[in-house]
């Protein structure tokens, strides 16, 4: 059955995009947790989500408009922006009027005829299984500037999101940071977008490298684990789809609800390490602190 | 190409007359004194009198707006890495999310670009700065579950970390007891002495380091005196200061000062 599966060139297509993307959101999504951008990164994909409808009404690559308008909202943000965590009113309408702008642009363009209809529900609910080799260029192309942006910025960015005031001090220009953290941010929400779609993309974000920071309170490991569960996550979606019960129930659907799992087995955990933890030190009473 | 005799003034702090403040509103005049190295001299004076403003301005992160600043015959520029720096208020954000000695290796390469990878030397040179600050013990724990105390030897450490000439200490002795203040006085001190790192301490209580410090320089009402203790927290001194009478009362070896809210 699973060779079946592999065989045909969707699959290795949805594989390895999927593959992709769920690396990069894996590695990004620490520093989104970290930096408590969660919602954020969700009005990243609405903001993104008005960019794709907006470019297929012009007859543009929807990916291109996503990448551009997400691009200049996190211009925007960091702008405005001189708070490294929360900034939740601004965000919050951005976010509500960039839905607004999605939906206007969707509706003319659904009605213009049924194939258009049809790419509108992909944006929403992502296209990893009509996704072609031409989308996984443009995935792999925006991905792999993000990790290579994040590569280049890993350690002033976590020296800056635990501790601003010393980060500052030591010559970390903070804001800087932050404000390109937002474009790395932007690059692979479109990335996650063109997965599991805009109603979704924000779970393969935020779910795994929660659970990582859950789990380890080693900055390398949770990356780690968190790259991992996302392509896990991801992967076991995929084979889900096509060999669940119901087949073909959406891959964002499975997705999403195994993101939110691991994410619920990560709590269970932690309470258990947390407890097993106390005998580590020498003074056992430092954790009723 | 003459070799200029560039500036004379290559001692780790040198000020002369000079001013800040916050748009239009003075907080210090005519601030003028140095700093040698390997002294300890302990910052003192009420809310508001200027001490963290003193230490920013060091720090290149605000300008003043008349005089001379000078840190090692330089002027003050962000991120030198000739000052270490622990500031007052450390608010520790995804607090389990690291451990303590993630903390202390910011202050070694938490400013660096690029990758950058873990390697023995970078782990020995944490070690070594946590068994310094007396923090072996809680090295593997995540930063959250630890107590203000243990967050301000780890404070101490991440500035230690990176060999600074001239340490800036905004308020270390907050959230310690008596015993845990007395042991980073020690420590500091010997660190004046052994390393000659110019230390700037900012206190609200002299007494403590009276035995240590060099000098002591109080801020207060827009203008500072520089001197031994036993020279500025007189009488006649912090009386001028304050531009009202003030009393110094002696006792058990300690010294209290009346007719101020310090
Ligand atoms: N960014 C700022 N903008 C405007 N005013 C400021 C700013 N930072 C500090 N001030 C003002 O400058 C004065 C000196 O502040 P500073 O923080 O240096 O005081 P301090 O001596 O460190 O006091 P404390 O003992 O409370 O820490 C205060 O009156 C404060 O209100
Ligand atoms: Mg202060």
């Amino acid at each position: 059955m699973l060779r079946e599966l592999f065989s045909s060139d969707i699959m290795v297509h949805a594989f390895t995009g999927g593959a992709i993307v769920a690396v990069v959101a894996g590695a990004v999504g620490y520093f989104v947790v970290l930096r408590a951008q969660a919602f954020a990164a969700e009005a990243f994909t609405d903001i993104g989500f008005a960019g794709a409808t907006g470019a297929a009404l012009l007859g543009v690559a929807s990916f291109a408009g996503m990448i551009v308008f997400s691009l200049l909202a996190a211009a925007g943000l960091g702008i405005i922006g001189n708070r490294a965590r929360g900034r939740d009113v601004e965000i919050g309408m951005v976010l509500s009027f960039a839905l607004g702008l999605g939906v206007l642009f969707l509706s003319i363009y659904s009605r213009t005829s049924a194939s258009h209809a049809m790419s509108g529900i992909n944006i929403l609910f992502g296209s990893i299984l009509t996704i072609s080799s031409n989308d996984i260029l443009l995935a792999l192309g925006s991905c792999a500037t993000a990790l290579a942006a994040l590569a280049l910025l890993h350690r002033p960015l976590l020296f800056a999101s635990v501790d601003p005031a010393g980060a500052e001090a030591r010559g970390v220009p903070v804001r800087a940071i932050s404000a390109a953290f937002l474009a790395i941010v932007a690059l692979t929400t479109a990335g996650c977008v063109l997965l599991v779609g805009v109603l979704l993309a924000a779970s393969l974000l935020i779910a795994p490298a929660a659970a990582a920071v859950n789990l380890t309170n080693r900055p390398g490991q949770a990356i780690a684990l968190s790259m991992a569960t996302a392509v896990g996550v991801t992967w076991c979606g995929l084979v889900l789809t096509f060999t669940g019960t119901i087949r073909h129930l959406p891959a964002g659907f499975y997705i999403s609800a195994l993101a939110a799992l691991v994410y619920g087995a990560s709590l269970v955990l932690r309470k258990r390490l947390r407890r097993v933890r106390v005998f580590e030190y020498p003074h056992g009473d430092r954790e009723t602190g | 190409m003459s070799l200029e005799p560039v500036s004379q003034r290559t001692q780790p702090v040198f000020l002369r007359n000079v001013r800040f403040g916050f748009g239009g509103r003075v907080i210090q005049d005519e601030m003028t004194f140095t700093i040698e190295d390997g002294e300890f001299v302990a910052v003192l004076g009420p809310n508001g009198a200027g001490k963290t403003t003193l230490l920013k301005l060091l720090l290149g992160l605000i300008r003043c707006e008349a005089g001379e600043v000078m840190v090692f015959g330089r002027k003050p520029r962000r991120g030198n890495s000739g000052i270490g720096y622990a500031p007052q208020f450390r608010t520790l954000d995804a607090n389990f999310a690291v451990r303590a000695r993630d903390l202390v290796g910011f202050g070694l390469d938490g400013h660096r670009f690029g990758p950058g990878f873990p390697s023995r030397k970078r782990r020995k040179l944490i070690d070594e700065v946590l068994e310094e600050v007396h923090a072996t013990e809680y090295a593997e724990a995540s930063v959250g579950e630890l107590s203000g105390g243990e967050r301000q030897r780890l404070s101490l450490a991440q500035v230690l970390i990176a060999n600074p000439g001239l340490v800036l200490l905004d308020e270390p002795l907050t959230n310690l007891d008596i015993a845990g203040a007395q042991e980073i006085i020690t420590l500091v001190s010997r660190l004046c002495a052994s390393r000659k790192v110019a230390v700037m301490l900012v206190t609200h209580d002299i007494n403590p380091l009276l035995p240590h410090v060099d000098r002591v320089l109080y801020l207060a009402n827009g203008r500072c005196a520089i001197g031994p203790p036993q020279t500025v927290i007189t009488r006649e001194t912090l009386s001028v200061l304050y531009n009202h009478p003030v009393e110094v009362v002696e006792a058990m070896g300690k010294k209290f000062v009346l007719g101020v809210e310090t």
